[in-house]
């Protein structure tokens, strides 16, 4: 690795250690989530009258929802391509797209919780309720905590332009939004599926 | 809500408390303004990203919280000495064992260990500082945060009372209606945040901040053990982030995570709870081996025996550490299966304890050992601790442990791991490294008598009640009748506590004397130091180094004394780039801090405006493009003269 | 890595194709085959994990950069909790007489 062909986020000693410690952090981020689920796996057939995962997931809203975040995470992986190619515009294009369809996913998602809770299941109705609402809560904030992020960074980025700290912040941010494609692949199939199945 | 379900009332202790807390901010504020030091300590210390000044003020909260926890054991140990003594009422010893427990592990032990962590790993390192260090400074204010809204509880609301453990179903709001719980759940996490930003900073400082040459085998132990403590901080944090968030929203949402009534399992706290506090044992017990390695070598004058084993046996121990937890409540009724395999990981972990104190044994033997106060803690860390591991390997016993556990057996057991493995470490360090932290040592003769009071005291404590805890008694009474016949064994225990306090008064006294009268002309390396932090002036500089240490080997710094090779070149000096204060920090903490107080009292619509605050401070951090500032060559070598006189 | 590829991103390409090809074959083992359930469970499992690999390696490289190896054992190292943290849990609380149900 020469310094021609480092990408512009590794440049300096200050970038590689946050890149490093996001890293560390996403580790942390693989604890907590774990321990959402293995909670959720303790408490999902506890629904205390209430209603089961069966009675209440609908599964082409759950497909929507995953569509819109895997292709997040697609347009999100060009937008950090567009920028070691040094494209703003570009850059800028894919990443907007990005939040927009990070805010689809929320959207359908609120959507989804409004109903359920019109179906009687609310956060306070059983350990069932409580564990589900809760890990797809987590993820959900992390969710709106990275959309505001990154149109904080593309303020910056449409000011200062591709720099070596604009860069190597967009780059975490990504990371940050890959890991939570990540996650929620997990949600799908260990909540939704297999609660619909089994 | 009315005055007496905010302010705790009717209770004459906790009256006097209230004055004497409310006298003495009213005082320390009339100090600060009369000597005119509000700039001063907003510039200096409150905005400091220097990793030594907010390791010194780890330190400094952690012996405040020390007082305070120590206080409730003095109560504790004060209320058990005779039968029926009606000192406390059962409330209010609950409430006291609590807080003990919480504060001592929590806001005692964690932050003297990560303060001196903090002052001396960046030096040992050959580092500037820390690879973040703002985040550093709000990793202090958070737990500084947590501590105090914590503490807020004792007079405002009232403490919490289910024991440091919070086991549901009594840590629900069923069985503690009050807001005690509240302010665990929520003071706990808002401090948990700031752990796990010390975790990932350490972690990433010692894997790339390491001056040149030094590589994975040639690192002090002590960076060893902070680097793998900090790990396993990284590990468990986030499991206890989750533990407390159900409870927080069992209370404060009405959820059922823990209430069997409505499908939840209040073993999956226990569960939780131990998952993170386990490791979390390890997390307060690996540095202080750290620490006590350090200052064996150096007062022994001979290099570590069995460097490499004992950064394995540490290894091995952070692994072992995560696989051990359910041997906290092997009595709720698991499989056979489950307690015999917990039993033996929990008995493995004896194996690189065992190693370490052998490593520690044969590094004193044939040394010349120098009993400074600092060694002394170290020697008599070893016999003590060694008690304390013993006991536990029979409490690792699945089927013994149904006689023990949950008696005062266990409380003496860890007691005995806890106070000579952390609490001696700290003393062993803060004497080890104060010249390096103030410019001055402490009294070694007044050294002396802490040491003796505390150890004799400590022993006088906690023996007794492994005999008590045999003879049936449960911990967390706080009361017992005459005939049991445990009132000499306990009243004897009630001297040793009292004898321990006088060792901590004698501290205390030793560094108001120091700080008055110690000679100010120690030297760079006043104990004939090994590792590099004692390569620079004492106090250590802002900068730490004038010039990048170039390592060679492991202990460099001791061979490059005796090759005369640590003098400095003019030529090499050049400018030093070092990071500028930040206000968000103590922003940020302060506002965590005031919407977790709405929280505790559930005025949600307050909690939502006050977290603006905390909005308003993430954003102003992502738009700060400071680039700190430099320190010239000129200013270097004027400050390098002062000690070390003129440069090559 | 390299600073500049004015390449077509096909790595990246591939690796959305595959996930969606992925999820849509969970979704169809699911519900359209007739294994039991915990095949099922095992099946879908897998693909999760393939999923995670390809979101990992192919977009968020996590072996580029002089911090490779040690992302790739943190993360290691992460996923070995998880799974200490998920069956132990599991194991723990659902055997024995604590059993609820």
């Amino acid at each position: 690795m020469t310094s021609q062909t480092t990408p512009l986020e590794y440049k300096s000693h200050q970038s590689q250690m946050n890149i490093l410690g996001f890293w560390v952090f996403l580790g942390a981020e693989i604890v907590l989530f774990s321990t959402l689920f293995a909670s959720y796996f303790i408490l999902e057939h506890n629904t205390a009258a209430g209603p089961s995962g069966q009675d209440i997931f609908i599964l082409k809203d759950v497909l929507i929802e995953t569509f819109l975040l895997l292709t997040s995470s697609f347009t999100c992986g060009l937008a950090i391509h567009s920028m070691r190619n040094h494209d703003k515009k570009g850059l800028l294009i894919w990443m907007i797209v990005t939040l927009l369809l990070g805010a689809g996913f929320l959207y359908m998602e609120i959507n989804e919780f409004i109903h359920y809770i019109h179906e009687g299941a609310t956060i306070q109705t059983s350990g069932f309720t409580a564990a589900f609402f809760t890990l797809l809560g987590t993820h959900g904030a992390h969710v709106t905590f990275g959309v505001f992020w990154i149109i904080m960074l593309l303020i910056q980025l449409v000011r200062r332009g591709i720099t070596e700290k604009t860069s190597s912040k967009l780059f975490i941010a990504s990371l940050y939004w890959h890991f939570l494609d990540v996650v929620w692949i997990f949600i799908f199939t260990f909540v939704y599926l297999k609660g619909m199945v089994m | 809500m009315t005055f007496d379900e905010f302010f705790v009332t009717g209770d004459p202790l906790i009256l006097a408390s209230q004055i004497a807390i409310g006298l003495t901010l009213i005082g320390l504020v009339a100090l600060v303004s009369y000597l005119k030091r509000w700039k001063w300590l907003w510039r200096e210390w409150f905005t400091t990203v220097d990793h030594k000044k907010i390791g010194i003020m780890y330190i400094l909260a952690g012996v405040l919280m020390f007082f305070r926890g120590g206080v409730d054991g003095l109560l504790m140990r004060a209320q058990t000495s005779r039968p029926e003594l009606q000192l406390l009422d059962a409330q209010h010893y609950d409430e006291i064992f609590t807080t003990h427990g919480v504060i001592m592990i929590l806001f005692m032990a964690m932050p003297l260990l990560i303060g001196i962590m903090n002052v001396v790993i960046p030096l040992q390192i050959g580092a500037r500082d820390v690879a973040f260090p703002k985040l550093n400074a709000l990793s202090f204010w958070l737990f500084f945060a947590g501590a105090m809204l914590f503490n807020l509880s004792f007079v405002i609301g009232g403490s919490p009372d289910a024991g440091w453990t919070s086991y549901f179903p009594l840590a629900g709001k069923e069985f503690t209606p009050g807001v005690g719980n509240n302010y665990y759940a929520i003071a706990l996490q808002i401090a948990g945040i700031g752990t796990l930003a010390t975790g990932i900073n350490f972690v990433v400082t010692i894997i790339k901040m390491r001056a040149p040459g030094m590589s994975w085998m040639k690192l002090p132990i002590f960076v060893w053990t902070t680097f793998i403590t900090s790990i396993i901080i990284v590990a468990a944090f986030p499991i206890f982030t989750v533990a407390l968030a159900y409870m927080s929203l069992d209370r404060l949402f009405g959820t059922h995570f823990f209430t069997v009534a409505s499908g939840g399992d209040p073993m999956l706290w226990l569960n939780l709870f131990w998952l993170w506090g386990h490791p979390e044992v390890y997390i307060v017990v690996l540095p202080a081996f750290g620490m006590f390695s350090e200052v064996i070598a150096t007062f022994a004058r001979k290099n570590l025996y069995g460097y490499k084993s004992m950064v394995y046996a540490v290894a091995g121990i952070a692994f072992l550490s995560m696989l051990v937890w359910v041997h906290h409540f092997y009595t709720m009724g698991n499989s056979a299966a489950v307690n015999s395999i917990f039993s033996l990981t929990t008995m493995m972990i004896a194996i690189p304890t065992g190693v370490k104190i052998f490593n520690w044994l044969f590094t004193l033997r044939k040394g010349r050992i120098e009993f400074s106060t600092s060694m002394l803690w170290a020697l008599a860390f070893i016999p003590c601790f060694t008690i304390g591991g013993v006991t536990g390997v029979m409490l690792a016993m699945a089927a013994a442990d149904y006689q023990y556990h949950n008696t005062m057996f266990l409380v003496a057991h860890f007691h005995y791991v806890l106070i000579p493995g952390v609490v001696f470490a700290v003393f062993a360090g803060l004497y080890y490294w104060w010249p390096k932290m103030f410019g001055f040592k402490l009294n070694e003769k007044i050294g002396r008598w802490h040491f003796w009071l505390f150890v004799i005291g400590f022993n006088l404590t906690f023996m007794p009640m492994f005999f008590v805890g045999l003879d049936g008694m449960s911990r967390r009474m706080y009361t017992y009748s005459e005939s049991t016949g445990w009132a000499p064994l306990l009243g004897l225990s009630a001297i040793g506590a009292l004898i321990m306090a006088a060792g901590f008064a004698a501290l205390c006294y030793n560094i108001y004397w120091s700080f008055r009268y110690a000679s100010r002309d120690v030297g760079n390396d006043p104990w004939n130091g090994r590792t590099l932090e004692w390569a620079t002036a004492s106090p250590a500089p802002e900068y730490n180094f004038a010039v990048e240490p170039q390592v060679e080997q492991l202990d460099d710094f001791w061979h490059k004394k005796k090759q005369g090779k640590t003098g400095l070149k003019k030529s090499e000096l050049k400018s030093v780039h070092m990071p500028s204060n930040s206000w968000t920090p103590i922003v940020l903490a302060v506002a965590f801090g005031v919407v977790g107080f709405f929280l505790v009292f559930e005025w949600f619509t307050l909690a939502v405006i006050a977290s603006i605050g905390i909005i308003v401070g993430l954003v102003a951090n992502s738009f700060d493009y400071d680039e700190g500032y430099h320190i010239e060559p000129e200013e270097l070598e004027e400050e390098e003269r002062k000690w070390r006189g003129d440069l090559q | 890595m390299n600073a500049k590829s004015h390449r077509f991103p096909w790595n990246h390409l591939v690796g959305f194709v595959l996930s969606i090809a992925f999820t849509l074959l969970a979704v169809f083992v699911a519900f359209n085959t007739d294994f039991s359930a915990s095949t099922i469970l095992w099946i879908i499992g897998i693909f999760a994990i393939f999923q995670a690999a390809i979101q990992l390696f192919m977009f968020m490289h996590v072996t580029e950069g002089k911090e490779g190896k040690i992302n790739l054992f943190n993360i290691g190292s992460s996923v070995i909790l998880a799974l200490i943290i998920v069956f132990g849990t599991i194991w723990v609380l659902t055997s024995g007489h604590a059993h609820l149900h």
